[in-house]
């Protein structure tokens, strides 16, 4: 129960973060203006250390940016600070070239061909299992939740070798489907782990009014479970469609050449930084940009799942 | 969400609690109906989790190819091999370093935005690269951590801080003119090769190797400095005319003084005193004592320019990497912290300020040991994931110091896919990081049982 313990305060955080300040001016005994000036300080220093802390968050990925907005002689000629001095640097130049490149073009559908569809299968087949251990009675119940709590942090590592050989055998090496499959495959202790918590924690007595109206199962599930369960769906679609987005170390064993993501695409680039940091720079903004904006716009929902997954 | 949450607590004990009286009126199907729901769990688990470890297990005691049974050869081979144990070695040094850093800052950053203002756009700016791909972070690092001062901006800042206080060499490039009776020191200082003492007629040190738009600004032509009698003075120049009309060891007409040079006196292997050319070369040692002294250029004038660190280098790369990291990671703990922070009682705060506590003393006393719990999560969290490290080193670990920053999960892909070619010993990675989460999985299970 823990996990949504620990997701339910991050929801609500940035209100109480937002009325803390007032509450701690009424409830503070009152201070002398030595207290006060010090204070003032401390609070000044406090700012200051986090704008400093916070630019050095925000100028690796500026750096990238700009880099892939300059020529490659540009770039190995200077840092890409110097856009400041000399802004007539910037070009859109490294942008059309990769977006003329074919293989990178069709790396990017790869990615959509890979992250879709392996999202959606695991969010179908985890809600239902996950609906069957809250609600559903079965001997070993309790027993096979906590083997899926054990999977939880089982290595992707262990399952490399003899997936490679399963697929081979099946003739799907280097497959999409392969690739789509393993994702489903690893990633489903967590998506089971997450909604079987959140649908626990749904009202019996909605359940039993569902099923006395003579409603089966399915519809129970249907009408009652997916709804209510739309917040931890949420979490769990954002986080499976960026872990799978980002993915590099599955790609790198089950893609091929012509069904590779962009991920395997940008890291068969990298044995040459220098010279390849054009098509680098250009393409690795370009990957995190879909995950970039996911990110802000589901803000909530992903923190959600990530903070669900602790101890993952 | 808090509403839900209780409800959830009561419900998951009640049926505990009085099983008979509700099993008894329970609706719904009967047991066999489950597998219908979880039927499809069950094939993809049983196919990528259970049967993946047994068959790695078995898998790891063959050999190479598969064809020999070899026991436990491959596992010894782990703990001998040099490559396998420079793996074994860094992980060790991840797991113990990666969490423990990462969960500071998260606590650190937690506590410090607690009650500014704008906490959540620095949270936002923190935390935005936990979406971004590892790929991603490692391309951004290896840009940041590139050597060349002029390009990689970890080692611009660096130079730049360190030029601020110590200044870089002026003439990196200077060097004594041959055979005018200057000699090099192996310390990298210029010496005359003759002593003097006070009143002794004016020195003549000239240089060349230095081209003429290297020259600070403020240089101008060199002059023959006035011999004093308690003192030592001389000329530093550049002797150089283009054309090559200019006589060497002689200050030509259009020969430029060396401005800002360090000149030595040195009596006993010891610096007694220390002067700076003017803009015109010369210099004077005003009020030496009697006696004989070397006199010389520091080393300091010709060192090269401080070019930063070398961040990827085989003895760095592994920090390096582990500050990449903790820029990935660190928003992470910082919100899971964060949610502990808020959900602990404001009253004990409140009580032990009003004791006297200073904040110090209340983060220390008060706020860490009742943060524990989330810390302790937030710690084992992070190892695991740690311990299975793979495409951050991967991506900005640059091949020729691969090798160095290798990592367990690493050598596992480069031993079974990456070239080596040996599913035997990658089975037998893979099997040894399934042993090592395997405290991390009974703390995970224990921890659900308990709270369940």
């Amino acid at each position: 129960m823990s996990t949504r313990e620990e997701a339910a305060p991050v929801q609500s955080h940035s209100p109480s973060a937002k009325t803390t300040p007032a509450a701690m001016g009424e409830g503070a005994p009152p201070r002398s203006v030595a207290a006060r000036i010090v204070g003032r300080i401390g609070s000044g220093l406090m700012q200051f250390a986090l704008i400093v802390i916070g630019v050095f968050w925000l100028v690796p990925t500026l750096g990238l940016f700009i880099a892939s907005l300059r020529s490659p002689a540009d770039n190995s000629a200077s840092g890409w600070w110097t856009v400041f001095t000399q802004p007539s640097q910037l070009t859109l130049r490294n942008y059309a070239q990769l977006l003329s490149n074919d293989s990178f073009v069709a790396s990017f559908w790869n990615t959509i061909a890979i992250t879709v569809p392996s999202t959606v299968i695991i969010v179908v087949i985890a809600s239902l299992a996950a609906y069957a251990l809250a609600w559903l009675e079965f001997p070993g119940r309790d027993w096979l939740f906590l083997a899926v709590v054990a999977m939880l942090v089982v290595p992707l590592q262990i399952a490399l070798i003899p997936i490679a050989r399963l697929y081979g055998s099946l003739g799907i090496f280097g497959s999409i489907t392969g690739v789509v499959l393993f994702h489903v495959g690893y990633g489903l202790p967590f998506a089971i782990f997450l909604l079987r918590n959140f649908f626990a924690a749904i009202p019996r007595d909605l359940l039993e009014a569902a099923r006395m109206d003579g409603g089966r199962e399915f519809t129970v599930f249907r009408r009652v479970i997916l709804p209510l369960g739309g917040p931890a769906i949420a979490s769990l679609t954002i986080f499976q469609f960026l872990w799978v987005w980002n993915d590099l170390l599955v790609a790198l064993v089950f893609a091929g050449a012509d069904t590779q993501p962009m991920t395997k695409a940008l890291q068969s680039q990298m044995r040459q930084f220098g010279a390849n940091i054009d098509v680098l720079a250009s393409g690795a903004f370009l990957s995190l940009v879909i995950p970039l904006l996911v990110f802000f716009a589901f803000q909530r929902y992903f923190v959600q799942g990530l903070t669900a997954g602790a101890v993952k | 969400m808090a509403n839900t949450d209780t409800a959830a607590q009561q419900d998951v004990t009640t049926p505990a609690g009085t099983p008979t009286a509700q099993r008894a009126g329970r609706l719904g199907p009967p047991a066999w109906f489950a597998l219908v729901f979880l039927l499809p769990a069950l094939v993809f688990l049983g196919a990528y989790m259970v049967y993946p470890i047994l068959f790695s297990v078995y898998r790891s005691l063959w050999d190479a190819s598969g064809t020999e049974f070899v026991g436990l050869a491959n596992y010894v081979e782990m703990f001998t091999d040099p490559s396998t144990f420079v793996a074994l070695r860094n992980n060790v040094i991840w797991v113990v370093v990666a969490p423990t850093v990462v969960t500071v800052a998260g606590l650190v950053f937690a506590v410090l935005t607690e009650r500014m203002r704008w906490a959540t756009a620095f949270k936002i700016v923190v935390f935005m690269p936990m979406a971004i791909s590892f790929l991603a972070s490692g391309v951004i690092f290896r840009l940041v951590y590139e050597q060349d001062p002029d390009r990689g901006v970890a080692n611009a800042v660096l130079t730049t801080v360190h030029d601020t206080f110590v200044p870089s060499a002026a003439f990196p490039t200077a060097r004594p003119r041959e055979g005018v009776g200057l000699t090099e020191e192996p310390n990298g200082a210029v010496a005359l090769s003759e002593q003097v003492s006070p009143g002794d007629g004016p020195l003549l040190l000239p240089m060349v190797g230095v081209a003429d738009d290297e020259l600070p600004a403020g240089a101008t032509t060199a002059e023959l400095p006035q011999s004093t009698a308690q003192g030592i003075s001389g000329v530093v120049w550049l002797d150089f005319t283009r054309g090559g009309t200019g006589r060497n060891g002689v200050i030509d007409t259009t020969e430029s003084g060396m401005p800002g040079m360090r000149v030595q006196a040195v009596r006993d292997d010891e610096v007694v005193a220390s002067v700076r050319t003017d803009d015109n070369g010369t210099f004077t040692f005003a009020g030496l004592q009697e006696g004989s002294y070397t006199v010389q250029l520091a080393a300091a004038n010709f060192t090269e320019p401080y070019q930063g660190v070398t961040w990827l280098g085989p003895t760095l790369v592994t920090p390096a990497i582990i500050g990449a990291y903790l820029w990935v990671w660190a928003g992470f703990a910082m919100v899971l912290v964060a949610a502990g922070l808020s959900s602990i009682p404001r009253e004990a705060l409140e009580a032990a300020r009003v004791d006297g506590a200073t904040e110090w003393q209340v983060f220390r006393r008060v706020t860490v040991p009742l943060l524990s719990p989330v810390l302790l999560v937030v710690f084992v969290t992070l190892m695991i994931y740690v311990l299975k490290i793979f495409d951050l080193v991967f991506i900005i670990a640059p091949g020729s110091v691969q090798a160095d920053a290798n990592v367990l999960a690493l050598e596992m892909w480069r031993v079974s896919f990456g070239g080596g070619n040996d599913q035997g010993m990658g089975s037998a990675l893979a099997v040894f990081l399934l042993v090592l989460v395997v405290p991390a999985m009974i703390f995970q299970v224990r921890r659900f049982r308990r709270e369940n």
